[in-house]
């Protein structure tokens, strides 16, 4: 899987880490009834970190990133997006919302929607832009993920990759600062991984403030400026990605290195 | 491969076969019939003995239906002209066509009206049923209600300007205070339009009705297939929006509305369509303040609306339910309030699912407009049973009569199965 992207030469120049904080987790704690899904989590992303979040399936990762624009609602701790706390208020949620951008595993496109259709909707209706400004940003952002000509279908007549990379360019059509992962290419076949990959390398080299949760350690080793190992709903390790492949401190992070990498 | 034709090679035919015709009997109807109908000995036995019945059908009612007779005053007059003879008496449609159509009460100089009403309901229903006609129509739809209400009942214009009023204010207040809080729109909403409606009504001088434009026609002389149309028409339009209201309030976070929707729903469900009918006729008014006498047409309104409402919640709540959870968390994270997610994302696909089963309700409920007869409102099937079989001169004319009714419910219902059909091919997107 590391080998997927070594044909890419990445283009750091704009990948810089601001010190302005874009998501802060203090003490976060969640339970889902009895059971204790995310302990006492803390995390500080500045403004332009591209963060890989790892770690063995049911160790909370979904939740985590699903609690950062309210899908899931956390019981304990603080979380401060963007300078705006999240609370029960609906007025925040739906400004946070529109603020972060989220990519879910099985695309959820609206079917019933053309492509241009589902980039514009948000747009028109939350941000209230005009529909033919919001129309033009659209196709620009279609063009950015290579399928302008697609504009006028309907998602069920696309690849699982081209729907991937639909579903990118309707969140970047809200112009959001941050720009959440859950798994994007784990439902794609290996041919269409590398397009939603190359996609989503190309947001990180302008500088997008990213987090994904993913199994592709090559995308982590490249792209990534902090590599996060979450088990049994803690965050158990934090590095940068050369540390945490070459040098893992906790057994529980080599045993799954040892395990994903397959070696 | 390429160098066979150079190269002859004794098995390789050097010349190719002129196509000849197929053998007789393998071509245009008879392979046609071979295939389809006598492919084997059951196949052909069936074929058969459906063709034997078919026969013995048509060789009933053909004689009957062709010897009908459309143009005596009565039944005794019928028997006379067929002479023995089997025969139709079809002189029962011709001679009370007016009351099977419009009831026995309703002024015959009137008829225009409602006929009037009907043809500008297909102007109005047409852009909502078919949503590549120029929005702008809708304009039109929206007035109809109180056009077709000033139409058909007569009397004064200013109730129905008053009505329509009513809802401007309320979609005013919703419209300007609904954005910042729906619970404070909703609610305003209401108020406004009932202020509107009271204070209006009030306004109203007394004897407004007596000398207006168009007579005034009361609730209790509306009757035959006019009445079925009005019922059906009013009640599917009304039942759907509650229908969506309740399937979303059963949904929803909040216990207090969840309940009130829970309870209503099964409760209407679980009782007799025919016995909400007997408490709109002698209950309901209970509920009314004493003086104001609330129209009967009303009370049966009320009672199929709620009706069909609840089974058309149970049919949009399957929709619901078949939307993959992706769908909500799409929308949310995107960052549309609830009213944009249900109205943009939820409810076009969930009820697109739903369609054959609201369409499957509004057959129902338009057929089962007939049991207000049992009420003694004079519709189709109640004109039949009441008046003109009653009368001396059609005593016995069953078949005729309620094979006309018969045949005027399926031409509707089968047209909104028909829309139905098309509509789900034309909302057909996901390629799956
Ligand atoms: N709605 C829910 N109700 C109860 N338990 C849940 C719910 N959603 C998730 N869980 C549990 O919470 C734990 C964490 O789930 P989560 O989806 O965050 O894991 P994950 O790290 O994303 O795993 P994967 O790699 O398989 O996606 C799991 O044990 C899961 O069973
Ligand atoms: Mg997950």
């Amino acid at each position: 899987m590391s080998e997927l992207m070594s044909d890419r030469q990445i283009d750091r120049s704009k990948m810089q880490v601001s010190d302005e904080v874009a998501i802060e987790i203090n003490g976060m704690n969640k339970w889902y009834g009895s059971f204790h899904v995310l302990r006492d989590i803390n995390l500080t992303v500045n403004q332009g970190e591209r963060i890989v979040i790892a770690g063995p399936s049911g160790s909370g990762k979904s939740t985590l990133i699903r609690c950062l624009n309210a899908l899931e609602e956390h019981q304990q701790g603080k979380i401060v997006v963007d300078g705006t706390e999240l609370s029960n208020d609906l007025k925040n949620i739906d400004k946070i919302r529109s603020e972060v951008g989220m990519v879910f595993q099985h695309f959820n496109l609206f079917p019933h929607l053309t492509i241009l259709e589902n980039c514009t909707l948000a747009p028109i209706w939350v941000r209230k832009t005009p529909k033919k400004e919001a129309e033009e940003r659209a196709m620009h952002f279609l063009e950015k993920v290579k399928i302008p000509e697609q504009a006028h279908k309907y998602p069920g007549m696309l690849s699982g990759g081209q729907q991937q990379r639909v579903a990118i360019a309707r969140s970047l059509c809200m112009m959001p600062r941050i720009m959440l992962f859950d798994e994007p290419t784990s439902a794609l076949d290996p041919e269409m991984i590398k397009e939603v990959l190359d996609t989503m390398i190309e947001l990180a080299e302008e500088g997008m403030t990213m987090l994904c949760v993913t199994h592709e350690m090559g995308f982590a080793r490249q792209v990534a400026n902090r590599v996060i190992f979450m088990d049994a709903g803690q965050i158990v390790e934090q590095n940068e990605p050369e540390e945490f492949f070459n040098n893992p401190k906790s057994d529980r992070t080599k045993l799954f290195l040892s395990q994903i990498l397959g070696h | 491969m390429s160098d066979q034709k150079t190269n002859s090679i004794a098995f390789v035919a050097d010349g190719t076969i002129p196509p000849s015709p197929p053998p007789a009997g393998e071509t245009g109807p008879v392979k046609w019939l071979r295939e389809n109908l006598f492919s084997n000995a059951v196949n052909s036995a069936l074929t058969i003995a459906a063709l034997l019945v078919i026969y013995v059908i048509l060789s009933k009612t053909l004689p009957w239906l062709l010897n009908g007779v459309w143009t005596t005053n009565s039944l005794a007059e019928c028997r006379e002209v067929l002479q023995g003879k089997t025969g139709a008496c079809f002189s029962v449609l011709t001679e009370r066509w007016n009351q099977l159509l419009y009831g026995f009460k309703y002024p015959g100089d009137q008829y225009w009206r409602p006929n009037l009403a009907l043809v500008l309901l297909l102007v109005a229903i047409a852009p909502v049923l078919f949503f590549d006609l120029p929005r702008k129509l809708l304009a039109f739809t929206a007035i109809y209600p109180f056009l077709a209400f000033w139409l058909i009942w007569g009397g004064t214009i200013l109730a129905p300007i008053v009505a329509l009023l009513g809802f401007a204010a309320g979609a005013f207040v919703f419209q300007t205070y609904g954005k910042s809080s729906f619970a404070i729109g909703f609610f305003g909403a209401i108020v406004a339009a009932f202020a509107v409606w009271l204070i209006g009504g009030a306004l109203i001088p007394d004897g407004a009705s007596d000398n207006a434009m168009l007579q005034a026609v009361p609730s209790r002389d509306l009757g035959g297939f006019m009445l079925n149309l009005m019922l059906g028409v009013t009640c599917v339009s009304l039942s759907l929006p509650l229908g969506i209201a309740l399937a979303l309030g059963r949904q929803s976070d909040m216990p207090l509305i969840k309940w009130i929707c829970v309870v209503f729903i099964e409760f209407v469900r679980g009782v007799p369509l025919i016995t909400l009918l007997f408490v709109a006729s002698v209950m309901l008014a209970y509920f009314f303040p004493p003086e104001s006498t609330v129209d009967l047409f009303l009370r049966v309104v009320i009672m199929i609306t709620m009706f069909s409402a609840a089974y058309i919640a149970e049919v949009i709540r399957g929709g619901l339910a078949a939307l993959p959870k992706g769908q909500y968390e799409a929308a949310d994270s995107l960052g549309l309030d609830y009213p944009q997610a249900m109205r943009l994302i939820i409810l076009p696909q969930a009820l697109k699912i739903s369609i054959p089963g609201i369409v499957n309700v509004a057959v129902g409920l338009f057929k089962d407009t007939t049991l207000v007869s049992v009420i003694s409102m004079f519709d189709l099937v109640g004109m039949i049973r009441g008046p003109i079989l009653a009368s001396t001169e059609w005593n016995g004319v069953y078949w005729e009569l309620l094979g006309f009714a018969a045949l005027l419910f399926f031409v509707v219902c089968y047209g909104i199965s028909q829309y139905s059909q098309w509509l789900e091919r034309r909302l057909a997107t996901d390629h799956r």
